[in-house]
């Protein structure tokens, strides 16, 4: 089997595949990390986004060697460095943005996308920019509160309480 | 403890959730997380087609594939005598008769009975292997007509299962026929509306997995899986499937990724993996790709229902009548049967005082996946039919749609009320809920909202819905007596460690819900100890006494109470610790902020000194009391609880293209005590996304032979961010609490699932008035309405 090495949240990593182990594959079994999740096999949930050399990428939609020496950001890399929540992350939790769990690493990446091209979002511009984000739990309420938040805190802006 | 602690964790408190750290870190433990030493994988060859007669199966080249271990048919299955896949609910029908109940086997044997059943299980080192090896068995199915539209069910000609030769699985009925046509008799007015209520499937987002291990050493097997209730599991599949007795058998329910039904029943993979991994000396886990989900999941709805409303003059409620047929899909799963029928006949007389109501519910068997209960299960059926010819008959009779509500009302000084439909609704108050859901909407200025709305060309409608629904179930004996299988009590342990940290085992799971938060502040502020010292345990029959689970809107209400149950006793031992350690007489203990205190006196133990003195005592009185703080309690309800709620969702509706905007979603629930009021209303946003997907884009479709194009994500609309609106809800502002259980509490997951789509479709129907457009089946897709309005035009031009 051929070989691939990339650099996942900032460590060298390699490992044997074949050519048609998916990203998501080869993050989960063979790294076992498994933050990343996979929710469907259409490309349409959104659970398993992690950023690749940079950009939000479904790691479902692409093979595990054409990320062969790229960065990968996933969600274990996500927190700061001492271990608390990133201001997204912590958005999440505060504003009650996650019920099951399940989808949630795929939305944080997504959204820490969004965050970097779009620093001051409207609300519909986040709805829009999820819709590759599929939750069952939440009817998105939440993550869009969170995520607007988020935004006024990386701006600098007081967020209001409650 | 210290005051902000107190006010952060106390009842009623926005806690927030300490589970979200490991959820939103990656650190999550789903069950295909998991991955056992020397584990194997299994894929499952499943039927192609949705009727038929298996004429070849050859699984040789298979078992020759590189990589396999085994490869299983029903064949094999019969050999160790294994039984079928149970059913948890027996339904006596109208004739005094028994439901039909056909074998489910796990296996296929002989017929293929659905897309999707599964017929071969081939077991291999990697996942891989077994899909390369699934592809080299050669199966061949004689295909027979399929029985898909459950209307023509009866007379298609096939049979789903020879002993249903009509696809009847059960005709039942229920409330008062004679009294129901009298009233029929007296009406001035009588509304009709016939309807379907979608088919949809709950699409989790974590598809179903499940890992079988078996220890060699101690006989003993372990099933990891993705459930709602794993005590359950262990129940039916242990002595029913695979005759294991319980101390031989654990069954782990870890983080798991949203249920909403579909992760209650017990399904034949789990019993697989679990057999195989004794067979192949492996463990054997199976993961579902979400297609394969699709195909194998239980289906929820699915019925065809003609209702009337019998009315006086003044559109006062004289009678209902209701003749549903629901859809069993090909096989029984766990709580199929009781969902049209006692989960919805029941809940008929919604929040209103009509006097007789008969229903009579056909099931009917397809050869469609199993349909089971989903997210409100029966009562948003009822609710529908209700809310929406309510609706119909306001505008038959000229009245506004709150206003011929409000005339039929149980008022608030008529609780307890015994409805016509066996149930006795305890407390509520719907006229405060009404009045608060048109406040916050703005109904009286919806009339110039309206107006603004057509001077831009769009079509605005208001549509009001006023829902009940009956949760936490159940009392055991009455469902004992309406065929329940099992008793629905639920069980709780509490365990006080030595030095005072609390560990709660619950019978309830969580798979969203929050439990970790909501159940340690109650047992926080039951016991007067800090949120952190508390750690609650679910999802682990090997650790948990017993419990029944997680659905009908029950683990607060029902495993809630169960927990107040242990630790009322945990306090009336600690006391008797607490008086022999002050040299008091018990009766002057009190317990208050975590203290035992002798009243009347400044002597005081603190909750950790009375702990340590239970467990490592040096002078006890043994004879009296035995050491440890340790308690179990299993708690029946003595009734069901009664959330109620009115809602009301606005839309804009483009005549050009059929396109619903959902502009305004309002929602006043009365859930009575709300413990955490930021995870309730999270459960309303949920339940309304569910409620308006099925509402306006979620269809499970089957073609005529049976086959599913609404298979994948491509072509299920799931709602998705921008198809939602923000939503408004308010749970906590006409609390009326539950009269019979500890907490007060009536259950919230449900709510906005029930009463959020006829809301949405009375919405729709108000903003077509103009074409006299009187109803219109969900979903309420785009083409659907743009046809509706296409339809009325030329009729509209002509007048």
């Amino acid at each position: 089997m051929p070989s691939v090495s990339m650099v996942v949240n900032g460590r060298q990593v390699s490992g044997e595949v074949e050519g048609r182990t998916l990203l998501v594959e080869f993050l989960r079994e063979q790294l076992r990390m498994t933050g990343t999740h996979v929710g469907c096999d259409t490309s349409q949930c959104g659970a398993c986004v992690v950023h690749v050399n940079g950009e939000s990428v479904k790691s479902c939609s692409i093979f595990a060697m054409a990320a062969s020496g790229a960065e990968v950001a996933t969600i274990e890399g996500v927190a700061n460095a001492d271990g608390t929540l990133s201001v997204l992350q912590q958005a999440f939790q505060d504003h009650h943005g996650l019920q099951c769990g399940f989808c949630t690493p795929g939305m944080v990446m997504s959204a820490a996308d969004l965050l970097k091209i779009n620093p001051n979002p409207s609300e519909t511009e986040v709805r829009e920019w999820l819709e590759g984000n599929i939750c069952r739990c939440t009817g998105y309420h939440n993550i869009v509160k969170a995520i607007l938040s988020a935004a006024a805190t990386l701006r600098g802006e007081a967020v209001a309480a409650e | 403890m210290a005051k902000d602690e107190v006010s952060a964790s106390a009842v009623g408190a926005p806690m927030k959730r300490r589970e979200d750290v490991r959820f939103l870190t990656g650190k999550g433990s789903y069950t295909d997380d998991m991955n056992r030493p020397g584990q194997s994988y299994v894929v499952f060859l499943r039927s192609s087609v949705a009727h038929g007669v298996i004429r070849t199966l050859d699984v040789e080249a298979a078992k020759a594939s590189e990589g396999v271990l085994a490869v299983y048919t029903h064949r094999d299955i019969e050999a160790d005598g294994l039984g079928g896949v149970p059913c948890g609910w027996e339904i006596t029908q109208s004739d005094g008769s028994k439901m039909v109940e056909p074998a489910h086997p796990i296996l296929a044997s002989g017929k293929v009975r659905h897309v999707g059943d599964p017929v071969v299980a081939v077991i291999a080192e990697t996942k891989a292997q077994a899909r390369d090896a699934a592809e080299k068995i050669t199966l061949e199915i004689d295909a027979l007509p399929a029985v898909v539209d459950m209307r023509s069910a009866e007379t298609a000609g096939a049979a789903v299962h020879d002993e249903a030769p009509n696809n009847v699985c059960y005709d039942w009925d229920f409330g008062d026929k004679e009294k129901t046509e009298a009233g029929f008799a007296q009406a001035a007015h009588v509304t009709t509306l016939e309807f379907t209520n979608n088919r949809l499937i709950a699409n989790a987002m974590e598809p179903r997995a499940c890992i079988g291990e078996h220890d060699a050493a101690g006989d003993r097997y372990t099933l990891i899986t993705t459930s709602q209730n794993p005590h359950v599991i262990r129940l039916l599949m242990g002595a029913f499937v695979l005759n294991i007795p319980e101390h031989r058998l654990r069954v782990l329910a870890p983080d798991v990724g949203g249920g909403f039904g579909s992760k209650i029943y017990h399904y034949a993979e789990e019993a697989l993996v679990t057999w195989a991994s004794k067979k192949v000396g492996r463990p054997v886990k199976w993961t579902a790709d979400r297609s394969e989900s699709f195909i194998s999941d239980a289906h929820g709805r699915d019925h065809v229902t003609k209702a009337e409303l019998a009315m006086d003059a003044e559109g006062k409620f004289l009678a209902l009548r209701a003749d549903t047929m629901a859809n069993m899909g090909s096989y029984l799963s766990t709580f199929a049967p009781c969902v049209p029928t006692w989960l919805h006949a029941t809940l008929l007389a919604g929040q209103y005082t009509t006097p007789a109501i008969h229903c009579r519910v056909r099931a009917m068997f397809t050869n469609t996946v199993p349909v089971d209960a989903y997210r409100g299960a029966g009562r948003p059926e009822a609710t529908y039919l209700l809310e929406r010819i309510i609706n119909k008959a306001a505008a038959e009779l000229g009245l506004d749609q709150a206003e011929i509500r409000r005339r039929n009302f149980i008022r608030p000084d008529q609780f307890p009320y015994e409805t016509p439909v066996a149930l006795t609704y305890d407390t509520g108050d719907y006229l405060a809920t009404l009045a608060r859901v048109m406040t916050m909407a703005d109904y009286a200025g919806f009339e110039a909202r309206r107006q603004e709305a057509a001077g831009r060309g769009k079509l605005r409608g208001l549509g009001l819905s006023c829902y009940i629904e009956a949760c936490g179930i159940a009392p055991s004996s009455l469902v004992g007596a309406l065929g329940a299988r099992a008793g629905l009590y639920e069980a709780a342990t509490v365990r006080v460690n030595p030095t005072g940290s609390v560990s709660v085992f619950t019978g309830s799971h969580s798979h969203g819900q929050g439990h970790e938060t909501t159940f340690a502040q109650v047992v926080a502020d039951q016991l007067g100890i800090p949120a952190d010292s508390i750690e609650i345990v679910h999802g682990d029959t090997d650790r948990i006494a017993f419990g029944m689970g997680t659905y009908g809107s029950r683990s607060l209400a029902v495993g809630g109470s169960a927990i107040v149950g242990a630790i009322e006793k945990i306090v009336a031992k600690a006391k008797r610790i607490a008086a022999h350690l002050m040299e008091a007489s018990v009766d002057d203990i009190v317990f208050e902020d975590g203290q035992f205190k002798v009243a009347g006196t400044d002597k005081a133990k603190a909750f950790a000194e009375v702990s340590l003195a239970a467990y490592v005592p040096h002078q006890y009185p043994i004879e009296e009391l035995e050491p440890g703080l340790e308690e179990t309690s299993f708690y029946d309800p003595k009734n069901f609880t009664y959330p109620a709620g009115s809602y009301l969702c606005e839309v804009e509706v483009d005549p050009d293209t059929g396109v619903i905007d959902i502009v305004g979603m309002w929602a006043a629930d009365d859930f009575g005590k709300v413990i955490n009021p930021m995870i309730v209303e999270g459960q309303v946003h949920g339940g309304l996304a569910q409620g308006l997907g099925q509402a306006f884009i979620e269809q499970c479709v089957y073609d005529a032979n049976g086959q599913l194009p609404s298979g994948s994500y491509m072509d299920y609309a799931m709602p998705r961010a921008d198809d939602l609106p923000s939503f408004a809800v308010e749970t906590d502002l006409v609390g009326t609490p539950c009269t019979h259980n500890p907490l007060g509490v009536k259950g919230c997951g449900e709510a906005g699932a029930i009463g959020s789509p006829p809301a949405l479709v009375n919405a729709v129907v108000d903003a077509l008035k103009p074409y006299g457009v009187q109803h219109m089946d969900m979903p309420l897709t785009p083409q659907k309405v743009w046809t509706a309005i296409d339809a009325a035009t030329p009729k509209m031009a002509a007048e």
